[in-house]
């Protein structure tokens, strides 16, 4: 019995490992798309602050293209912080998500110096002991997690109220949106009940942290609540672990690609430029859309069916039966 | 506020869902600011109402209803089968990555919903909301191809009704892309309308008349969507020669075929019928500057548009391919794309995955070309000839998708006094649609005009007279309207016409090169490039 919490835990990092990598990998061996960007683009050097490109330069395909990283991060970094598109468009729905956003960050902020912990506590028994580093550790560990948890929940029960009361929203609310923040609403309010009544120098979490890390699986102690919070507040956190990566809210992984792949993705296709094979490839792929201007038979590729004019071959078609007619009257 | 549309009921009946009335409008900026300086909204005709599944009080698409059951289900399952190609490598490698971003990872917070100029204009009608269509199509998805819990991502009912009603509300979207520059997530309201046109075009054959059959089908027919052949261009743009020479003094002899030159221009053929100057302005200015430069005669390649950009890829990339060849076979060494911000879009942006080897030509926007040519010094422009209020339309292709927006703006500083010029708010690449993007600006079936101009023209129209506050609005005073992009200035003289705002307020549109020929300084001045008695009659 001993074992099932620590069993679940590995369970739910496990999967929710494995679900990034699959989202991961599914996102970046998608084939090359048609360019789609959207300015502003925010690695144009110069001119990403009033969104222009390097179109605006005369013979922009001579010259060297200016991709500015910080130009990114300027932009993605206050994004994912304290996502500034929704503040600045959404400013109501703002005031719910932010907090839930940032209460996540910090609590995952907070379960990883909980880990970190337990391996330092693995490979340097004492060592932090003995530098009076514990104490500190622990203190900030648990203001961390607490806060992070405490607006967290804070945001949840927002975003739960505007789904359901909310004209806006409503109609395309469904009934997983809204258990989807129920389980948040319940994993954060157990784990800070947890931290609030029976754990408030964080001594149990962290012990059963350092004990996950170092695979020694040794039981919870305490009788009544002081055991109970604890095994339901590490369930519902594993659980939700492994459930996050398996629905739309993995969008922490899209995210990436959305901005990196479609909505940033400038990089032309030079003359003679690594794009060009790539690209010959996905024109010889088959099509099979059915339309009569298309007549895509899943055999002939894309090359095959764009070089072709069937409005063209209508007319030279239409010309070759008048012919026909007029030498058949003529006879 | 209009009545709530729910997504449960999108499926029922033939009747509207919802309908523009005057008093969901908000009223527009004066001298525009009383209701019955808007024309109004003429009904559906009673055999249209009855013949069609109606989505609204407008029709684009003229859907006849399937006759029988058979055949009900039939185009359903067509349907289904083009949904189920938009996830396939091989058939939407196009767009398959952004396909499924906008699909999987929205979190319906309605956070795009303030950025759409329709859904606002529309006033607040949930119909219009740029997540409506998606959310629709998200869920036929997820329930009838991924046979996913409704539970999870919501119920829908798939029949007749539904389909009719989805490929109409595909035409009441912009396809501006302003949802998507909000969304926090990445998703792309305006690609989803262009897969949902995708499939009803390249699976259902289901097309809007003015963009397939007489739009990018008669292009690679004739040559031109316009229906002008290559004899008929040689002589319009002779006669537009000849006129313009009369009016300018300059030489204006347009080359045709030139093998061997610098640049092929390619026009959106559109300006030879409805805006002569704009093509007389380029030749005047090309030659003035001494460009190396030429016109050419083939199939499709005298005019710019690409139409499939809008609902088809294989159209798409068609008519770019034959742009192509036209370039490769006179050997020139870039394209330069004319005042169509669409056909910017198309060839320079979207066919960059689709052009390879000697078809790989480089392709320049005109506005960089002219704003070299005014850096150059070549020519010598005096903006005092420009001595009237101008504002500067941005077409979308042009910034939003492009990120081209500083050089139209220097160009307009060397030939606009500095106190005369207007910027609209907001502008740039966080402009606002002149309201006939995706090609409405062509589509005028039924009462179609009455939604443009009541809905997404209109924010056009408000950001236009807003951009003029404070000028004096006497009809004898010219306000010049700078729209360089063909398609814009459509929308923008049926907006003008249907407003009555030239005759009423002196509200006059055009390009940006006809800004620059009347301000060189080597042509004649008396009376000028503009002749605004004739620009008054459209």
């Amino acid at each position: 019995m001993a074992e099932i919490p620590y069993v679940l835990a590995y369970l739910a990092i496990a999967v929710f490992m494995v679900a990034v990598i699959v989202r991961f990998r599914m996102w970046s061996k998608m084939p090359m798309h048609m360019r789609w960007e959207l300015y502003p683009v925010a690695h144009e050097a110069s001119k990403a602050h009033y969104g222009g490109s390097y179109l605006e330069e005369t013979e922009w395909w001579k010259k060297p293209r200016e991709v500015s990283l910080m130009g990114e991060l300027k932009v993605m970094i206050p994004e994912i912080l304290f996502l500034v598109a929704v503040k600045e468009k959404n400013p109501k729905l703002w005031l719910r998500t932010f907090p839930f956003h940032f209460g996540l960050y910090l609590a995952i902020g907070s379960v990883a110096l909980m880990l970190l912990f337990g391996v330092v506590e693995a490979v340097a028994p004492g060592a932090l002991a003995t530098a009076n580093l514990v104490g500190p550790l622990q203190t900030i560990i648990v203001i961390v997690g607490v806060a992070g948890l405490a607006i967290g929940l804070i945001g949840a029960l927002g975003l739960l109220h505007r789904r359901l009361t909310s004209p806006d929203l409503k109609d395309f609310t469904t009934g997983a949106d809204l258990f989807n923040l129920v389980f948040f609403i319940a994993a954060f309010g157990c784990s800070l009940a947890t931290f609030w009544l029976v754990d408030r120098d964080g001594a149990i979490i962290m012990g059963f942290t350092t004990n996950l890390v170092s695979f020694k699986l040794v039981a919870l102690q305490g009788t009544g609540l002081a055991l109970q919070l604890p095994l339901a507040s590490i369930v519902l956190m594993s659980l939700l672990t492994a459930y996050v990566p398996l629905t739309h809210m993995s969008h922490f992984v899209g995210k990436y690609f959305a901005y990196h792949s479609i909505r940033w993705n400038d990089e032309p296709n030079l003359p003679g430029g690594k794009q060009e094979p790539i690209i010959q490839g996905l024109l010889n792929r088959p099509i099979s859309w059915a339309a009569p201007h298309i007549e895509g038979d899943g055999k002939k590729s894309w090359a095959e069916v764009c070089t072709t004019n069937p409005f063209e071959e209508k007319k030279a078609k239409k010309e070759k039966k008048a012919k026909k007619e007029k030498k058949e009257d003529g006879k | 506020m209009s009545k709530p549309v729910r997504i449960k009921d999108f499926s029922k009946g033939k009747g509207a869902l919802s309908e523009i009335t005057a008093k969901d409008e908000i009223p527009l900026p004066p001298p525009f600011d009383k209701p019955e300086d808007t024309p109004e909204f003429a009904p559906l005709k009673d055999k249209a109402k009855n013949s069609f599944t109606l989505l609204d009080n407008t029709i684009a698409l003229s859907l006849p209803n399937p006759e029988t059951k058979e055949e009900e289900e039939r185009l359903v399952n067509l349907f289904l089968s083009g949904l189920r190609k938009c996830f396939s490598e091989d058939d939407n490698w196009t767009f398959l990555q952004p396909m499924v971003m906008s699909m999987e990872h929205c979190a319906k917070c309605q956070t795009c919903n303030e950025a759409c100029p329709i859904y606002e204009e529309s006033g607040f009608n949930d119909l219009y909301r740029p997540t409506f269509r998606s959310e629709i199509i998200r869920r036929i998805y997820f329930k009838y191809i991924k046979k996913a819990s409704t539970w999870v991502h919501g119920d829908v009912d798939l029949n007749w009704t539904t389909i009719a009603r989805l490929l109409e509300l595909s035409f009441r979207c912009n396809v501006c892309r302003r949802c998507a520059q909000t969304c926090p997530i990445g998703v792309d309201n305006a690609l989803l309308t262009r897969e949902i046109r995708k499939i009803a075009s390249m699976e259902m054959n289901i097309q809007a008349r003015e963009l397939h059959q007489d739009g990018s089908a008669l292009q690679m027919k004739v040559g031109s969507s316009t229906g002008m052949n290559a004899l008929v261009l040689k002589d319009n743009v002779e006669f537009i020669d000849e006129d313009t020479q009369k009016k300018t003094g300059l030489d204006t002899k347009t080359p045709f075929d030139v093998e061997g030159a610098d640049i092929l221009l390619i026009h959106n053929a559109g300006e030879i019928m409805a805006w002569p100057e704009n093509v007389g302005a380029f030749t005047t200015l090309f030659n003035a500057a001494g460009l190396s430069w030429t016109l050419s005669s083939d199939v499709a390649a005298y005019d710019g548009i690409n139409y499939g950009v809008w609902y088809d890829d294989v159209q798409f990339a068609r008519v770019a391919l034959m742009h192509a060849q036209a370039a490769k076979k006179l050997g020139v060494k870039k394209i330069v794309l004319g005042e169509c911000g669409h056909a910017h879009k198309a060839l320079t942006v979207i066919a960059d995955k689709v052009l390879t080897g000697d078809l790989n030509i480089p392709r320049e926007s005109c506005f960089v070309t002219l704003r070299d040519i005014v850096r150059s010094g070549k020519i010598k422009f005096d903006p005092k000839h420009n001595d009237f209020p101008v504002t500067l339309h941005d077409p979308c292709n042009t910034v939003r998708l492009m990120g081209i927006v500083k050089p139209q703006r220097e160009i307009i500083e060397a030939v606009v006094p500095k106190e005369r010029f207007r910027e609209m708010t907001p502008h740039g690449v966080n402009n606002y649609c002149c309201g006939g993007g995706s090609g409405f600006a062509i589509m005028s079936g039924h009462n179609f005009t009455d939604w443009k101009m009541h809905v997404p023209g209109r924010r056009k129209f408000r950001q236009i007279l807003e951009a003029f506050q404070g000028e004096d609005w006497d009809p004898e005073k010219p306000k010049y309207i700078c729209a360089p992009c063909s398609n814009c200035k459509g929308q923008i003289r049926d907006i003008l016409k249907y407003y009555n705002a030239t005759q009423k307020v002196g509200l006059y549109y055009s390009g940006l090169v006809e800004l620059m020929v009347n301000a060189m300084v080597d042509a004649n001045h008396d009376p000028g490039y503009f002749d605004w008695e004739e620009m008054s009659m459209g």
